[in-house]
């Protein structure tokens, strides 16, 4: 109860507070324009949290999270294109109905169950880090490694793409953190010479290539393209019998965003895909999803922003990223000197408790700044890709030099820009990419550690309880996504 | 017949190694192989010192692990073909011409004057033709970028013709 109280530190704290507010507005930004969203902004920004504290910090990276993945939502209704991947169920009925000239109506049902989902969300964050935290405490280094597995084994059923390509992009995310000097020996592996490579590949020049460069790239390709524009006048809060009808689906995708987000690897855009079918199916009037449902945007985005918060379970409570941008997130954390996990839930309860409170504020900050400021936003779009690129650009290249100030990181983020768009075309999802780079160490390191208490006897895991139960969901993890796959 | 299916039909008449299928996965385990062969070149550590595995042993899991998938992959595809991707259009080989051009001018002239030249390409390239909008990516907009991150962050600059005289060297 008293580390509830700490929650709301952050609203009698006049820092925090023009952080998260600014947090909130950039991270709206970010979600409206296509091709950015929470992963890349948040990786873009992170050279400059380093002038925050630790706290402002990571309140800054989270406000981005939250209201970044739910002002994807405007562009989905309003442009018919996901301002980020969790708003693509969003389009199936959210521009529809603003075709019928109700974008005012579909933006309002996307605020209003976006809000509930995060409010929601945190909730669970609050009550289940902690015990997540609590168990964890029984973990020894076989079973971190398990756990690790269990996230990799995860990337398979991320969105829509083959399950066999996500495991190929996931190890080599691993394969990456394998060069510079092993951890354990010091041993050089993959540095070719390069003394620069020693110290291993940075994270943020991986992901910034991985996302903004790449993305720059496909939007290269796509010059011709020509956006219909929906005009909104101005959102409209849900009446009564909008409430009646959905209220069941937002309450019900909030519980599986927030559950699917605290499953390692899994984010907004799983959510809101499964959110969204699930409403259907218990829906009473299936037959209006994809003309423009309000039940469908409001299983689609309460579901893609529980995530947000359920994705911070396992990020804090074991340093497992939920998804890509709590990567970003547990990178975050690392670089101001926070190491996330058991210890941080007894020794740091103000920081953590901060931190949630903070993700409550957001919610209802994004909700006031979406409700009356959408039509700004949506005006964001207008301006030109030929523009808005090149800045991007020249954002990146100097975030990313920023960090260690090396110049080879540079060239690393544009050798992962191009790579990132020869998946991404190949469909390569290149979130797996991101999650196997964050765990690969965790995964190679606890592997040997456990192989040394083992005395190097592979068959002792299986004497693990723990161990045994994350290697058989781990299993499921895998045979489950192939099975859906042939089903459809 | 549309264009879609004149393309589906003239990739069927390719031989198998124009194909992106194969392409892709000649690439990936073409590129596993070459790295898993140089894993055989790191150091070994004695057993006394040794950690659980040998630091190799770790990477060439992973390449192994890679090589197997990106086989199956190959060979889901032979029953199912990749969908026909559309050509590249000539925009993107600019857009990556121009990133070459970033990193020899970057390298060899000045790291801003690199982001310049690259933003006022790219922007062209991608359309623009508008003098004032060419010169806000290429000139105002990197100035703004550089105080900011060397005010506020203190960040130094890699020295070149432009940042030298900034910072009067």
């Amino acid at each position: 109860m008293e580390n509830l109280s700490l929650m709301f530190a952050p609203l009698f704290s006049s820092k925090l507070m023009i952080v998260l507010v600014f947090g909130t507005l950039f991270g709206l930004i970010l979600g409206v324009l296509p091709g950015l969203g929470p992963t890349t902004g948040g990786a873009l920004i992170l050279p400059f949290t380093m002038t925050l504290d630790p706290l402002s910090a990571i309140v800054l990276l989270t406000a981005i999270y939250c209201s970044a993945t739910y002002g994807g939502a405007i562009t989905a209704v309003l442009i018919n294109t996901p301002g980020t991947p969790a708003a693509a169920a969003t389009c199936l009925d959210g521009y529809p109905l603003a075709q019928k000239g109700e974008a005012g109506r579909a933006l309002g049902m996307a605020t209003v169950s976006s809000t509930i989902g995060g409010i929601f969300s945190v909730i669970v964050l609050v009550f289940f880090a902690p015990l997540l935290a609590k168990l964890a405490y029984e973990f020894g280094q076989p079973e971190y490694f398990a756990l690790a597995i269990f996230g990799l084994t995860m990337l398979a059923s991320i969105g829509e793409g083959s399950p066999i390509k996500n495991l190929i992009a996931g190890a080599f995310g691993i394969l990456i953190s394998t060069i510079g000097k092993d951890f354990m020996t010091s041993i050089e592996r993959f540095t070719y010479g390069i003394n620069e490579l020693s110290e291993g590949i940075g994270f943020i020049p991986v992901v910034v290539g991985l996302f903004a460069i790449s993305e720059m790239l496909t939007q290269s390709t796509l010059l011709n393209q020509v956006f219909k524009r929906v005009a909104l006048k101005a959102v409209k809060l849900p009446g009564i019998l909008d409430y009646k009808k959905t209220w069941k689906t937002i309450l019900r995708s909030s519980g599986i965003g927030s559950f699917i987000g605290v499953l390692p690897a899994e984010g907004g855009t799983v959510a809101s895909l499964i959110g969204y079918s699930e409403a259907k199916r218990w829906s009473k009037n299936p037959e209006e999803f994809g003309k423009g449902s309000v039940e469908g945007i409001a299983g689609a985005e309460a579901a893609n922003n529980a995530a947000t918060g359920g994705a911070m379970v396992p990020t804090l409570a074991l340093g497992i990223p939920g998804s890509a941008t709590t990567a970003v997130i547990l990178t975050g954390l690392i670089i101001h000197g926070v190491r996330p996990g058991p210890d941080l839930f007894r020794e740091q309860p103000d920081f953590l408790y901060g931190i949630f409170g903070s993700m409550l504020i957001a919610n209802i900050l994004f909700f006031i700044f979406g409700f009356f400021g959408a039509k700004v936003f949506a005006r964001i779009t207008l301006v030109p890709n030929k523009l808005l690129w090149p800045m991007i650009f020249a954002v990146s290249v100097c975030g990313t030099y920023s960090l260690s100030q090396s110049i080879l990181d540079v060239w690393i983020m544009l050798f992962f820009g191009v790579i990132g768009f020869f998946m991404r075309r190949y469909g390569f999802s290149v979130v797996p990419v991101i999650i196997g780079l964050i765990l690969g160490e965790l995964v190679e390191g606890t592997l040997r550690q456990s192989l040394v208490i083992f005395e190097g006897n592979w068959l002792l895991f299986l004497t693990r309880p723990i161990v045994v139960t994350f290697f058989v969901l781990s299993l499921i993890a895998l045979i489950f996504p192939l099975l859906r796959k042939k089903r459809t | 017949m549309n264009n879609v299916q004149k393309q589906k039909r003239a990739n069927k008449s390719l031989p198998f190694f124009f194909k992106d299928e194969f392409k892709v996965s000649f690439i990936i385990i073409f590129v596993s192989l070459v790295l898993l062969i140089s894993t055989f070149t790191f150091d070994i550590v004695p057993p006394i010192l040794n950690r659980g595995i040998q630091p190799a042993t770790f990477p060439k899991g992973l390449l192994v692990l890679i090589i197997i998938l990106t086989s199956v992959v190959y060979y889901l595809s032979l029953k199912k073909p990749w969908d026909i991707k559309k050509k590249l259009p000539q925009s993107f080989y600019l857009t990556l011409l121009s990133f070459m051009f970033f990193i020899i001018v970057s390298k060899t002239l000045d790291f801003f004057l690199g982001i310049s030249l690259l933003s006022v390409f790219v922007s062209y390239c991608w359309g623009e033709r508008r003098i004032i909008y060419l010169l806000l990516v290429s000139i105002i907009f990197p100035i703004i970028v550089f105080i900011f991150f060397e005010t506020i962050l203190g960040l130094r600059f890699p020295p070149g013709i432009i940042t030298n005289i900034y910072y009067q060297v």
